[in-house]
């Protein structure tokens, strides 16, 4: 039987390659994002081995329903993937408690939701593997992104947290951090910008999102086994 | 098989501790030494075996095994 996984934000983006890559690689995939038009597209080019979940990950009333629903049908999740993430972006002086609250509610606590949601099925099964998506901001900083680099900050912390509570159980909690990625929040900057950033690289180009998914397949599959509690920068060799 | 032997036998099983050790009065954490992830598989242990859910408040109340089988008795569980 194929192992399910549950990735979050996979209508887009990191999130959709990360699903293209573990359905490709013989996994079920519950996706769940907010996205429902998106998140329908994805799920006529994946198969049927994508199922699509339209879930606000910040509501936990929402979230309790739909992970237990997605345990009913489609039995035991083995594979947690923390990947939802929005920006809300401005310097400090002008940021709106508002935007500095959703962007915590969506990033880091949904994360924590859908952690605690699948964290008995896991504990019973003695099995799961739970990777957090952060970002190298988490670790280098960003201006104009103090909520954003928080909630990647707070993710590493989770990480840290969770893999110790749960290690003596054979479950695993690692984090991914990527650098400069092709996606489309990135393709919104300007061609300079993304240039600027590019040069930034010590590997001089930005990094596709099949690069976060070869890392997220890794750290989800059992060939990473004795691995958890670190942090993995895809990053072209940014933050060495 | 009584109330009492099939939660002793659940406590042997998830602690792998010795069946003397398991009295009524045994703290789950002094006496077996199961940390608290230990006591919530514990709880989830009895609630399979039962066929029940034990919300957390009661959850955290039963430090003991004889509070275990006491709330597992309060709950007519007995077969």
């Amino acid at each position: 039987m194929k192992r399910l996984a549950v990735v979050t934000g996979a209508a887009r983006g990191i999130g959709y390659s990360i699903s293209e890559k573990l359905v490709r690689s013989g996994w079920s995939v519950a996706g769940c994002d907010v996205l429902e038009d998106d998140l329908m597209t994805a799920s006529d080019k994946l198969g049927d081995s994508f199922s699509p979940w339209v879930l606000d990950i910040a509501d936990e009333g929402a979230v309790r329903e739909t992970t237990g629903r997605i345990e009913k049908e489609l039995g035991p999740v083995f594979g947690l993937v923390n990947n939802a993430g929005v920006t809300r972006d401005g310097l400090i002086m002008r940021m709106e408690k508002n935007d500095w609250d959703l962007v915590l509610n969506v990033n880091l606590t949904g994360a924590f939701l859908m952690c605690r949601a699948f964290s008995r099925g896991m504990l019973r099964q003695k099995e799961g593997s739970i990777v957090n998506i952060s970002s190298v901001v988490a670790l280098l900083g960003a201006p104009g992104q103090v909520n954003y680099v928080s909630t990647k900050a707070g993710l590493l912390g989770l990480t840290r947290a969770l893999s110790r509570e749960f290690a003596a159980r054979n479950i695993r909690v690692n984090a991914v951090a990527p650098g400069f990625i092709e996606t489309e929040m990135t393709r919104e900057l300007s061609e300079k910008v993304r240039e600027d950033y590019a040069n930034r690289v010590p590997m001089k180009r930005m990094g596709q999102p099949e690069n976060i998914a070869d890392a997220v397949h890794f750290l989800l599959d059992d060939i990473s086994s004795y691995i958890t509690g670190v942090v993995l920068p895809v990053d072209g060799g940014l933050t060495t | 098989m009584s109330l009492e032997s099939r939660v002793t036998d659940i406590i042997i099983d998830k602690l792998g501790v010795k069946p003397e050790q398991v009295t009524m009065e045994a703290q789950f954490d002094t006496d077996l030494g199961a940390d608290s992830i230990d006591q919530y598989e514990l709880i989830m242990g009895f609630e399979d075996a039962f066929g029940l859910r034990i919300d957390e408040e009661e959850a955290t109340k039963l430090t003991t095994v004889g509070k275990v089988v006491n709330y597992l008795r309060e709950k007519d569980l007995e077969q």
